[in-house]
């Protein structure tokens, strides 16, 4: 069942792909079928889309810390490059439609400015947008893996710095000289590519584009955890030194997952902004970058389904929980932080593959759940 | 006998016939001429006077001007009580109405008002007054000055009345006169001068005032340098010393014991709240020691985080050791818990009052003040610091820690009870932190989200010094107190302390690079751990 413990050199046709297929089906095509036909209400499709753009940025955290163990706690960083870029291009596309039909978006206004600042220009263009909303977080992570892993900051210390980058990331966007919306962030889209964002039928395709992607990004994980590479990446959790000793290079593969990582959170970011509306400051810090951590140990770390689970159903619960007791979800999330690190250390994924170990006597090869990473110390 | 009452009060304050000037504002043919000749008045009777007429509570009653006080009862204008001939308090009659003032008359009636309050019995209120009379540089306002000057028995007061006079004096008709205030001011270094000056400079035809407007103007700009020069430093220094107190329970926790423990931050809101909470107990209670409150919650702040971390460290901690990850996300949700419960229970902001004797500060230069809280917070750290360092190093309790640190199994061997050691290590640490948090409530909020801002730059000041050694959290907590606060002012503009924070953070990990370990490196369980 587990990617993780599957020979990955030598790929066969297993029940995965088949998994995919189903996945697939149901949430590409099933919903928005179903949606049209007046099955599921635009509400509930417009927040499995909202789902579906998080579990890309859980399983690109999946990819960094389940299987390679560093935990990034810059996530939210890139998150929030792909959700700006995208929303700076929305603002324009829409501005001079504003309040004071000025040529820049109306919270700049607010604060005095009337001319468009030089870094917005570029966005005028959708091609920018999205470009950056993938390629600026991937090249910001080669920089920060750059500055840190060649020097061999690993382990609590690169938690800590990105801790700290996220931190400082989060100041500077609340402020409003950076131009970007300040602690409002932005908000009041009203088209992407031309098509206006109220309209079901934009929401719908933008939904089965989520999706889509969604699938192409498991694919993706799926093809690197499988490859010699992904080999590596486990082999740097499970115990780097003794792979520098065989001569790898582990920076490389660090910098390299950390970049795809990015990009994946980027693109979670893109599709994010204009389905839900809004991109603040506060989805850009070091909490939000926590919480990823969270979605992925809830779903079961170091299998690509657990981040899509982990990620659906804690987001699943927030919604729920945050409507009937919004002052008690921090104390929950807090709780859940604690509880599945300390009794469920393989998340949902794990508990699922012991509970079937229990019920059916086959077993399919070896202990179905991936136990927690063996960690990094050697005391 | 009303009126022998009257005219012997007038007599006694000498220079002025209230009664006659009270007839003329009353008239409103006389009022504005009678106001203008108040322009420099003196006399408290005056004042109160004044305030009668903008209040509306002067009346006339059997021909004569009388007061009506807050308590409904007559004075005349000199503050007698007006009584009938049994001696009984007059009434006014109903429907009576008040002498009418000008409306055009309110703002001079107010002016000269302000200017009774260089008379004040508030120190604070005749500073302020003083000053603003010298900056109105309305020369009218000389006579008032020197006369308050005159009465004057406070030396700040005076030195303040003295710049005030002196700058009216700039524009004196009399060389001599503006020479003289010209050199008090240079002399004074009062910056507020700065451009009452330059203005001088430029209007000045003598030519000896001139140069000494110049010179005076050098003075007070070399002196500026100085003293911001100073000021940067004091703060720099304060907020190393924040940055020291806030990290040193995490010096031992992350420190020695390599945890990674993200809920120091609620550690500090803990020791905050208690502050918070002992001073409303205080408040409660015993509100004649009001001022002494402080010194009982420093003490049971220690207890409480100290004891908050010992139930943290039995209950999740001691079973996730070697696990830095894990305990960094299991401590995070603990921290989120704590957070949100002091919202649940304290609400969203509260505040503690500083105590009396801890308001003011130390002036060392003109117009540079040291707050006491802030030296008191330098005080605090150095306190802990060396508290710390003894404990750590010259007790046999200090000695089991570091055995324990340095090789666990080694010191399992010789019978210590490594368990326990944890535990109590790891509780010192959060203690420290609650000290700390009740020594930051005195110069910030305390809310919930206090940890929050503490976390980032506590974690910084450890890594940056390197784990396992007091000497790097301290150099690291100076070197980024001090680069902080020298490069804030370099930034300049509002926002300047959140980017000169940006800009420190990126210094710091652009120094990473070049030693991963921090300043000062040590070897051993925790560096093993981490690196």
């Amino acid at each position: 069942m587990s990617a993780a413990l599957t020979p990955p050199l030598a790929p066969k046709r297993d029940r995965q792909l088949v998994l995919v297929a189903l996945f697939g089906a149901v949430f590409v095509v099933g919903l928005p079928v179903a949606n049209a036909l007046g099955f599921v209400s635009d509400y509930y499709l417009n927040l499995f889309a909202k789902y579906l753009a998080l579990a890309i940025l859980a399983l690109g955290m999946d990819l960094i810390w389940g299987y390679t163990g560093i935990l990034s706690l810059g996530q939210a960083i890139f998150f929030g490059m792909g959700a700006y870029s995208i929303g700076m291009h929305m603002m324009l596309e829409s501005s001079g439609k504003g309040v004071y039909g000025e040529p820049v978006p109306d919270f700049m206004i607010w604060n005095q400015v009337y001319q468009l600042p030089f870094f917005w220009k570029p966005y005028k263009y959708a091609v920018v947008a999205v470009a950056s909303a993938i390629l600026l977080p991937a090249l910001f992570a080669t920089v920060i893996g750059l500055l840190t892993f060649r020097r061999r900051l690993r382990g609590t210390y690169f938690a800590i710095l990105t801790q700290a980058i996220a931190f400082a990331v989060w100041l500077m966007v609340n402020r409003n000289e950076m131009k970007l919306g300040g602690t409002n962030g932005l908000t009041d889209f009203k088209s992407i590519l031309g098509f206006s964002l109220s309209s079901p039928v934009t929401l719908r395709a933008l939904y089965v584009a989520t999706a889509a992607l969604l699938v192409g990004a498991l694919l993706i994980s799926r093809a690197i955890v499988r490859s010699k590479t992904g080999l590596v990446l486990e082999a740097i959790r499970d115990n780097e030194r003794r792979l520098e000793f065989l001569g790898y290079n582990a920076a490389g593969f660090k910098i390299f997952v950390f970049a795809v990582s990015a990009a994946l959170a980027g693109l979670a970011g893109l599709l994010y902004a204009p389905q839900v509306g809004i991109i603040t400051p506060s989805q850009v810090g070091v909490l939000p970058s926590l919480e990823i951590v969270i979605w992925v140990a809830f779903g079961g770390r170091g299998t690509l389904w657990g981040a899509l689970l982990g990620a659906i159903s804690v987001n699943w619960l927030r919604s729920v929980l945050t409507g009937t007791y919004p002052r008690l979800w921090p104390i929950i999330l807090g709780g859940l932080f604690m509880a599945v690190i300390m009794l469920f250390p393989t998340g949902l994924v794990g508990l699922a593959a012991r509970a079937r170990a229990l019920v059916g006597r086959r077993r399919t090869g070896g202990p179905a759940a991936v136990a927690a990473p063996v960690e990094e110390h050697t005391a | 006998m009303i009126t022998g009452l009257g005219g012997l009060a007038a007599a006694a304050s000498g220079d002025l016939d209230l009664e006659a000037v009270a007839r003329r504002l009353a008239a409103p043919a006389t009022q504005k001429s009678a106001l203008e000749e108040l322009q420099d008045a003196t006399d408290p009777g005056v004042e109160r006077l004044l305030r009668a007429l903008k209040d509306g509570a002067l009346y006339t009653f059997k021909g004569r001007l009388v007061l009506l006080g807050d308590d409904g009862g007559l004075t005349d204008v000199a503050g007698h009580p007006v009584v009938d001939a049994q001696g009984q308090p007059v009434q006014l009659e109903s429907g009576q109405e008040a002498v009418a003032l000008d409306e055009s008359l309110f703002g001079v009636v107010q002016r000269i008002l302000e200017r009774f309050e260089v008379f004040s019995d508030d120190k604070a209120k005749r500073q302020s007054a003083a000053f603003k009379l010298g900056t109105s540089g309305d020369p009218s306002a000389l006579g008032v000055l020197a006369k308050a000057l005159e009465r004057e028995a406070d030396r700040d007061v005076r030195v303040v009345m003295e710049d005030a006079l002196a700058k009216l004096r700039l524009r004196s008709a009399d060389p001599k006169d503006r020479l003289a205030a010209v050199k008090r001011l240079g002399a004074s270094s009062s910056e507020a001068a700065v451009p009452l000056l330059k203005a001088l400079v430029e209007q000045e035809t003598d030519p000896a005032v001139k140069a000494a407007a110049q010179a005076a103007l050098r003075d007070i700009d070399t002196f500026v340098v100085r003293r911001n020069i100073v000021g940067y430093l004091f703060n720099g220094v304060s907020l190393a010393a924040v940055l020291l107190v806030m990290s040193l329970g995490l010096a031992v926790t992350f420190g020695l014991m390599g945890i990674i423990n993200m809920a120091h931050g609620e550690m500090l809101m803990i020791g905050s709240y208690t502050a918070f909470v002992v001073q409303e107990a205080f408040q409660a209670r015993l509100a004649a020691y009001q001022d002494y409150y402080f010194f009982v919650a420093l003490p049971l702040a220690f207890l409480a985080a100290g004891l908050v971390g010992l139930v943290l460290e039995l209950g999740v901690i001691r079973f996730l050791y070697g696990r830095p990850l894990e305990t960094l996300i299991v401590t995070w949700g603990a921290g989120m818990i704590l957070q949100q419960g002091a919202r649940l229970y304290f609400g969203d902001q509260t505040s503690v009052n500083s105590p009396t004797w801890f308001r003011g500060g130390l002036e060392p230069l003109t117009g540079l003040i040291f707050p006491w809280s802030r030296i008191f917070i330098v005080g605090l750290a150095v306190a802990a610091l060396g508290a710390l360092w003894f404990l750590l190093n010259r007790t046999y309790a200090g000695m089991k820690v570091r055995a324990v640190m340095q090789n666990r199994a080694m010191a399992a061997c010789l019978g210590v009870s490594t368990r326990k050691v944890d535990a109590v290590t790891f509780a010192l640490g959060t203690a420290l932190a609650g000290v700390a948090g009740c020594a930051l409530a005195l110069i910030g909020t305390v809310d919930p989200e206090v940890g929050k801002t503490y976390i980032v730059d506590s974690f910084m000041v450890v890594v940056l010094g390197g784990v396992g050694k007091l000497v790097g959290t301290v150099v690291a907590a100076v070197c980024i107190g001090l680069s902080n606060k020298l490069i804030e002012p370099a930034i300049g503009g509002t926002a300047a302390a959140i980017y000169a924070k940006v800009a420190v953070l990126v210094i710091v990990i652009w120094f990473l690079q070049w030693r991963p370990t921090g300043l000062f490196a040590q070897r051993g369980r925790a560096a093993a751990e981490t690196a």
